[in-house]
């Protein structure tokens, strides 16, 4: 061990500072993924196939989300309306 | 049959053309008909790594929209016979690789294949969702850093519910670890992530750990697979990787610095 070790020793290294904040991080996306409802893809063609009787809009002009607070879970609906309408 | 292995990432820069270079060489090498397929539309690279670049008449857009045959777009390997290439197309659109035609061509690959191993681009955007639609294996290649890590762990959330097998509920696709431009010194002064961090936070199978090395540069400065330098440190790792892909037990090896001696040990830091 070199000198300049012996400083470093009391500090944390930034590599277990990486491994702590991608693990808390990787955590929570897996739950954002697992927790995202499988029937959503479904729920959002069949939404744009109703919306489109009445408006041509593309599939990227709505996005359906689950989103939740803790206590409540909130599906969430945006769709992004063309100008001439 | 053949087995398809996407070589994918979400991050750029991380090694996924190196791969699969280095990989179809290692398996055709072995005696497999192995094809390679460069997915980077718009940035074709796969051809100036295996070193044919200069060989390229016909893409693989060319045969999706049946300009060309397979036949005339696939590019014989002239190290190794059971090697070919099929070079990414130019065009800047990248709607061109279409999920039918891909699977048209992969399934017409499939008859005269062992492997098909399908080069990535970076994001996750079309061309990487085509890349892994179709996959058996994923190998996943990851730098030990941040962003590198927690954008596999995206790539491992699109295989898990964007592809074929995904689609049809069939058995998932096999999921491989591989890390690469690794240095053991600097994971032992505490300055990066070591094999075991990755590992534990991905929870992957390891495939295989390629150390960090000047060799790959001056390997695709020439257009050689890096698999094919007998000498150097990286090229024996993926010589282990296809090993250990075949179902060989090959320990790991360049995990470690290499002991410094007295004098080192005085003037290290
Ligand atoms: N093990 C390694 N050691 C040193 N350099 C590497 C290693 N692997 C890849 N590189 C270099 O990193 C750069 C990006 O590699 P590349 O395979 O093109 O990545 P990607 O296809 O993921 O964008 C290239 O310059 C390549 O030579
Ligand atoms: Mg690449």
């Amino acid at each position: 061990m070199g000198l300049l070790d012996l400083f470093r020793k009391n500090q944390k290294s930034s590599a277990s500072v990486a491994k702590e904040r991608l693990q808390i991080l990787v955590a929570h996306e897996r739950s954002a993924r697992d927790n995202t409802p499988s029937y959503l893809p479904r729920l959002k063609e069949d939404l744009l196939k109703v919306i489109r009787r009445y408006v041509d809009i593309e599939p990227e002009q709505v996005q359906v989300t689950l989103d939740s607070d803790g206590n409540q879970e909130f599906l969430e609906l945006n769709i992004a309306l063309p100008d001439d309408h | 049959m053949a087995r398809t292995i996407v070589i994918t990432s979400g991050k750029g820069g991380v090694g996924k053309t190196t791969t699969s270079a280095a990989i179809a060489m290692g398996l055709a090498r072995r005696g497999n008909r192995t094809a390679v397929i460069d997915f980077d539309v718009g940035l074709r690279n796969l051809d100036l790594v295996m070193g044919c670049e200069r060989r390229v008449v016909y893409d693989f857009v060319n045969v999706i929209t049946g300009e060309a045959t397979l036949n005339q777009a696939l590019i014989r390997d002239k190290r190794c016979d059971d090697l070919y290439v099929l070079p990414a197309s130019q065009t800047r659109d990248k709607e061109a690789l279409t999920q039918e035609g891909v699977g048209k061509v992969l399934d017409e690959m499939g008859k005269t294949f062992d492997y098909i191993v399908c080069d990535s681009p970076a994001g996750i955007e079309h061309g990487a969702t085509m890349a892994m639609y179709f996959a058996d294996d994923a190998i996943v290649v990851t730098n030990p850093e941040v962003s590198s890590v927690r954008d596999s762990d995206r790539m491992l959330g699109i295989l898990a519910s964007k592809s074929r097998r995904a689609e049809n509920a069939e058995e998932p696709i096999r999921e491989y670890l591989l890390l690469t431009r690794y240095l053991p010194e600097r994971v032992e002064r505490g300055e990066m992530l070591g094999v075991d961090d990755v590992q534990e936070i991905l929870s992957l199978d390891l495939l295989g750990v390629i150390p960090e090395s000047p060799d790959v540069l001056d390997a695709s400065n020439k257009g050689e697979p890096i698999i094919l330098n007998e000498r150097s440190d990286a090229g024996q790792a993926y010589t282990d990787v296809i090993s250990r892909y075949l179902g060989e037990d090959v320990p790991h090896r360049f995990l470690e610095a290499p002991k410094k001696g007295l004098f080192g040990r005085l003037f290290g830091g």
